[in-house]
């Protein structure tokens, strides 16, 4: 597998993270080639074998349906750029 | 019994056209707290009040799943007689939106909870089975109020993290009234369950329309669009009428259909393009390091199985056979788990057709009237039953029992109280009708004469006559039997 500058600057897109247009050269060499190290692993043959979602030999921990947790506004909207007392506000995102 | 035949397809001058509509439902899970927090998931609270460090996805917060959400998902997947996967992997769907503070959503996407089911509508032209091919459990996101600010979006984040069902149909659906019976369905099967409150006012139950159309025949599917959602069936029928016909004129004018994601707008009772959502589809979903796969245990799976309540289709086949009742009367009593519940308190205690039929017509038309449902009404199912015996046995007509009802509407009294204190029991009494019919057929000669002749639709004046003359409380069927053989004579 190989990335095109296009691709790159798709991806970049779509995480939100500004790529200056002068460096998508670079990058694009630069991932491209740690890609490359990563396929060595395809010289093993994994047919058989399940894909590994966690190395962890455990199951999911669950918890009982009980409320214990929220009413804590002030706390969650501290940090935000822009407020009122009551919501989040943000640039306006209509369609 | 002939059956009506399906005929919803769009003709255009090159042919005539059916529609391909498959739903993606969200349905909110019952439960009192979120998927992954411990904030409650109560509709109607103030802003930003039911929100964790979780929900508002703070830096290095951890989500721990809810066991009852896990739950509610395996009894929804038994409902719709699906496949229970053992092994399920939750997801990271990413994508930025104001409303979506973690930059992804928790879903699932390769190993979904629940496989493939089915559900049966009952149709005009016969039973029909839509197959259901996934139920996946996911996060919702918050909710973007765009009108208070000219200038901003405000959002609240109440909504964000409480666990949906998104339920995927099969492409089976070929009409919006399929739609409209596919969806009251689901949410009967959810609300027998107790899984969904199914209320679409609250956004507790919306829906992703998918919709192509073909020339009758072909074997391949047209191009789709996805209707994103929509929150009423109503505005689901609207929409997939507007885009099934722009697609056929599309095709018709010889033009491509784009494959897009489309916004209905209610107001103009249009579909249009969302272009904000070109890159959408490219949502990298990645297994989330945060959270194990969900193995379930068979025993849990069984248990649950076991302790589901009785359906609405084992339901209704049982109303028919316990009750005679025909397949529509089942299927209208059997609609809500509450109405059945209702019913089958009636029909203990009375004739059990007289009363699907006094409670399909006054009873409803009442509740109706007045915006209430079988839970609050006006008359208990033991007094309901009271007067359908009443008129079973023939204490009172079913036209004074009309009167009965509107008393007990609004006193809310019992039925045998209100005959015996306004003296509305029947007249049935042969030697007290044939008295009163007598004396009718005195007064009126001469149109007892116009009858003989041959004038026999005057009958129907003499009934009305005796009914005058006994305040409507004469035996309709023995003054009909006593006049007859009184004319006769």
């Amino acid at each position: 597998m190989s990335l095109d500058k296009e691709k790159i600057k798709h991806v970049a897109k779509l995480a939100r993270i500004s790529v200056d247009e002068a460096k998508v050269d670079s990058l694009t060499k630069d991932l491209n080639s740690i890609f490359k190290f990563i396929e060595q692993l395809n010289e093993l043959n994994t047919d058989k074998v399940e894909p590994l979602t966690s190395i962890l030999n455990r199951s999911l921990r669950s918890r009982k349906d009980e409320i214990n947790d929220g009413k804590i506004r002030e706390k969650i909207l501290k940090n935000s750029p822009k407020k009122n007392e009551e919501f989040f506000v943000v640039p306006k995102v209509v369609e | 019994m002939s059956k009506e035949k399906f005929d919803y397809f769009i003709n255009g001058e090159k042919g005539k056209y059916e529609v391909v509509i498959g739903l993606e439902v969200h349905a909110q899970v019952l439960s009192n707290s979120k998927l992954f927090s411990g904030s409650s998931t109560k509709f109607g609270a103030d802003p930003n009040k039911q929100v964790s460090l979780i929900d508002s996805a703070f830096p290095g917060m951890l989500p721990v799943i809810n066991e009852e959400c896990v739950k509610q998902a395996i009894r929804t997947g038994l409902g719709l007689n699906a496949k229970i996967n053992n092994y399920s992997v939750f997801d990271r769907k990413n994508y930025f939106y104001a409303d979506l503070p973690q930059g992804y959503q928790i879903s699932q996407y390769k190993n979904p909870i629940v496989g493939e089911g089915k559900v049966l509508l009952d149709m005009p032209y016969g039973s029909k089975e839509i197959g259901i091919e996934r139920l996946h459990l996911e996060q919702d996101a918050g909710k973007s109020i765009h009108d208070m600010d000219p200038s901003n979006t405000y959002v609240d984040l109440n909504r964000s993290g409480i666990a949906l069902m998104e339920i995927v149909s099969k492409p089976h659906l070929r009409s919006p009234d399929e739609v409209n019976a596919y969806i009251k369905k689901l949410r009967t099967i959810m609300r027998y369950l107790g899984t969904c409150d199914g209320n679409m006012q609250e956004g507790s139950l919306r829906a992703d329309v998918n919709v192509s159309v073909r020339k009758v025949g072909d074997k391949n599917f047209g191009t789709r669009c996805e209707i994103k959602n929509v929150n009423s069936i109503k505005f689901m029928q609207m929409a997939i009428e507007y885009e099934a016909n722009r697609q056929v004129e599309l095709l018709e004018d010889g033009k491509e259909i784009d494959q897009e994601t489309r916004l209905f707008d209610t107001k103009k009772n249009e579909t249009r393009s969302m272009r904000s959502k070109e890159d959408a589809h490219d949502y990298r979903y990645f297994p989330d390091p945060d959270l194990l796969p969900l193995k379930l245990e068979q025993k849990l799976i069984d248990d649950l199985k076991k302790s589901l309540p009785e359906l609405p289709d084992n339901k209704k086949e049982r109303f028919i056979k316990e009750y005679g009742l025909n397949s529509y009367e089942a299927n209208v009593l059997v609609s809500e788990k509450e109405i059945s519940d209702y019913y089958e308190e009636v029909a203990k205690l009375s004739d059990k057709k007289l009363a699907a039929t006094w409670m399909m017509g006054d009873l409803f038309a009442m509740l109706n009237d007045k915006g209430l449902n079988i839970s609050n009404s006006p008359i208990s199912a033991k007094n309901f039953a009271e007067l359908v015996q009443s008129i079973k046995s023939g204490e009172i007509s079913g036209r004074i029992a009309k009167d009965v009802f509107e008393i007990m509407v609004e006193s809310g009294d019992n039925p045998k109280k209100i005959i015996e204190s306004k003296g509305m029991k029947q007249q049935s009494d042969p030697k007290e009708l044939e008295k009163m019919i007598n004396e009718i057929l005195l007064k009126n000669k001469d149109k007892v004469d116009q009858y003989k002749a041959g004038k026999e639709k005057l009958f129907g004046f003499f009934v009305g006559e005796v009914m005058k003359l006994s305040s409507g409380k004469a035996n309709p069927q023995l003054t009909n039997e006593i006049l007859k053989k009184i004319l006769k004579g």
